[in-house]
């Protein structure tokens, strides 16, 4: 409905600069896990000197669990490309990547159309709406990486190399693709531009809390009765999205909600009145991420969750780094040891240790953040470590005789 | 150029802008551990040892990357940062298969020297001992995968100071090695020149001369910096 229009009015009725006004007095956050205000993002990129900049979208959607970019990209991939094409105005690229998980055939072979549709009608490519303004999108497809959705992996993967993080700063705003001024935001985001465009700021900045506006789709998974996509305006709180939307558990109670993936953490049962914003979740020890969420029950083992995930960022980790990629397999090790009724209280005490290095040490988000599903099931529920212990034994030294 | 002036370990230090604390910090007598670290080359940032506590920043930064800045406080040997330090070269050690006794570079060797500055006698993670592989088929050089530490200082060498780009990282997570050429045993690359520059920048005994026995590896550092300066500054300062 009224596609395009928004990108017609903004290059035709709005300077570049008051389309990133627009887009900064909405509020909107990237969706892409970090929460880093969107308008903010685009100032910067469009003061960077340089000619040559470039648009990037991530639809790598790593996160296990998740797929909320993917069914906007399958469903409605002109959304996304007409965000690229307004955020391309904004900070004066012509050019700009779709950076897609090759998994998804669907959604590539949907962008490919779409691209192709847009193409030929004069929404894409020269000469947009007949304006001054051009600009083209390619699709590059991932090769599976968890780490290549971190951006700066992204890029180099894109630059044709291997997909390794490198230090921040300095920032892809100021040094991305081949060394130019990249903006990169989520897919997500990008479908967030064109209602804010055609609605205005205002009424977009109306829904949600003070620091966190808009609405945000969520994958609802686990071991809720109705699993699925749910878009829920910012603010509203867990029980309303898992009891009420989600319908509960078929049996027993539901034990908490995993957030964040790999990234996050899990909440118990109950904080379930917390409202869903990007500050209130980061108190409760988890994040918004990119909007997995996975409901628990009873049944069950927070410890196998922080093992499952260990285990997963320990395959995932690109093994650039010393505190990641050594310290994910002692951190996986150590959790299995618990699992397995072999560990002491004082493995507890030296796996929280290396969590804290691991997080503090690590050269990307990946690393930083693998020991998070650890350290929040440590938080709420230790007993169910305690509980795994290794029975006592009698040795030499406890004895009696 | 301007100068910045900067506290580092309570010394007040001044340094001209674009410097990396890690040169900063050397120039003031303070010694900042490192491992992937190599003058001239790009640096990679990613052993972690040279990270430092920078007043007002809630990361740890490397220094090997971190520019100077103006009133910057910042402090080098804390505790906390020992520690980590500590059970970081304790990582490495677990990871691979180091046995200094026999190794070429017994007393020449970085990692080791890490260890015993940071008072590390054995790592309190469990030995991993991976089975990995040993490559003597280079006329002249060896590279034994159970003492890499993955730092790419080869990797790096080879291709942006003899232009080769022998080496690369193939894999990734704890299954990362380095690899010569499109996985071919190393005597069968014929990129490589036989310059040897990845032996001198190798920092333990993974890459060596062949005919060394224990504790027989010895680097040429210096032709290394003779290298990037002449080509950096063009002065041939032997
Ligand atoms: C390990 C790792 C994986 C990531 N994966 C994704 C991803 O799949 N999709 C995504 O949009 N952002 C991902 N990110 C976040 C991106 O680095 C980046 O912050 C984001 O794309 C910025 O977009 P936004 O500002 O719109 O959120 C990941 C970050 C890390 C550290
Ligand atoms: S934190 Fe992990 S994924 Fe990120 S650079 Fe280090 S090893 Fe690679
Ligand atoms: S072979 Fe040596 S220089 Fe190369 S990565 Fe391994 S430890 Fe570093
Ligand atoms: S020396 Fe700075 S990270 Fe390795």
């Amino acid at each position: 409905m009224g596609g395009y229009e928004p990108l017609y009015h903004a290059l035709y009725e709005l300077s570049s600069a008051a389309v990133i006004e627009e887009i900064t007095k909405s509020g909107l956050r990237g969706r892409g896990g970090g929460g880093y205000p969107t308008g903010l993002k685009w100032a910067t990129v469009a003061k960077m000197p340089g000619k040559q900049k470039y648009v990037i979208c991530n639809a790598d959607e790593g996160d296990p669990g998740a797929f909320m970019d993917r069914s906007v990209l399958e469903s409605d991939p002109h959304r996304v490309l007409e965000g690229m094409a307004i955020a391309g105005y904004a900070i004066g690229a012509n050019h700009g990547f779709i950076y897609v998980r090759a998994e998804y055939p669907l959604a590539i072979q949907r962008l490919t159309k779409a691209i192709q549709q847009a193409k030929k009608y004069g929404l894409l490519g020269s000469q947009i709406f007949e304006s001054g303004f051009d600009f083209k999108i390619d699709i590059r497809i991932g090769a599976g990486a968890f780490v290549c959705g971190e951006e700066t992996a992204l890029i180099h993967s894109i630059e044709g190399g291997r997909g390794n993080p490198r230090p921040r700063p300095p920032y892809p705003a100021e040094v991305g693709l081949w060394g130019c001024p990249t903006l990169i935001n989520n897919v997500e985001t990008y479908a967030n531009i064109t209602p804010i465009i055609r609605k205005g700021a205002e009424w977009y900045s109306s829904i949600g809390t003070a620091g966190s506006k808009g609405t945000k789709v969520f994958a609802l998974t686990g071991k809720v009765q109705h699993t699925g996509l749910v878009e829920v305006p910012m603010g509203t709180t867990l029980r309303q999205i898992v009891e009420e939307m989600g319908g509960g558990v078929a049996e027993g109670r539901v034990k908490a909600v995993q957030t964040g993936g790999p990234s996050g953490g899990c909440i118990p049962a109950v904080f379930f009145d917390t409202p869903v914003d990007y500050e209130s979740l980061q108190q409760l020890g988890t994040m918004m991420g990119s909007g997995g969420m996975i409901v628990m029950d009873d049944a069950t083992s927070m410890v196998e969750i922080a093992q499952f995930y260990m285990d997963f960022c320990r395959g995932e980790s690109c093994g650039k780094c010393v505190p990641c990629r050594a310290g994910t397999v002692q951190l996986h090790e150590m959790l299995t040891k618990i699992v397995n009724h072999q560990a002491t209280e004082t493995d507890i005490e030296q796996m929280e240790a290396l969590c804290q290095m691991v997080k503090e040490m690590s050269l990307c988000g990946l690393g930083q953040s693998a020991p998070n599903p650890v350290l929040s099931t440590l938080r709420y529920f230790k007993e169910e470590y305690l509980a795994r212990l290794r029975p006592e034994v009698e040795t030499f030294a406890t004895a009696k005789d | 150029m301007s100068v910045k002036t900067l506290k580092i370990d309570g010394k007040d230090v001044a340094a001209e802008e674009g410097t990396m604390l890690l040169q900063a910090a050397q120039d003031a007598g303070i010694q900042i551990p490192t491992l992937c670290f190599l003058a001239g080359l790009t640096p990679a940032a990613a052993c972690r040892m040279c990270l430092v506590e920078v007043e007002g920043s809630h990361k740890l930064l490397p220094a090997c990357v971190t520019e100077v800045a103006e009133g910057m406080v910042v402090q080098t040997h804390t505790p906390k940062l020992q520690g980590f330090r500590r059970m970081n070269v304790e990582l490495l050690f677990a990871e691979g298969n180091h046995v200094c006794a026999v190794c070429v570079a017994n007393g020449n060797c970085e990692l080791q020297d890490l260890a015993i500055a940071l008072g590390m006698d054995h790592s309190r993670f469990p030995y991993r001992f991976p089975d990995r592989h040993v490559d003597i088929s280079h006329d002249q050089f060896g590279i034994d995968h159970n003492r890499c530490v993955l730092c790419t200082r080869c990797v790096r060498v080879c291709d942006e100071i003899e232009g080769a780009h022998v080496w690369d990282v193939a894999q990734r997570g704890e299954h990362c090695f380095i690899v010569s050429g499109l996985h071919q045993p190393w005597g069968e690359v014929d990129a490589c020149t036989s310059c040897g520059k990845c032996v001198d920048a190798c920092p333990t005994g993974a890459i060596f001369r062949k005919g060394s026995t224990i504790g027989e590896k010895e680097r040429d550092r210096a032709k290394l910096e003779f290298l990037v300066t002449a080509r950096e500054k063009h002065q041939w300062t032997r």
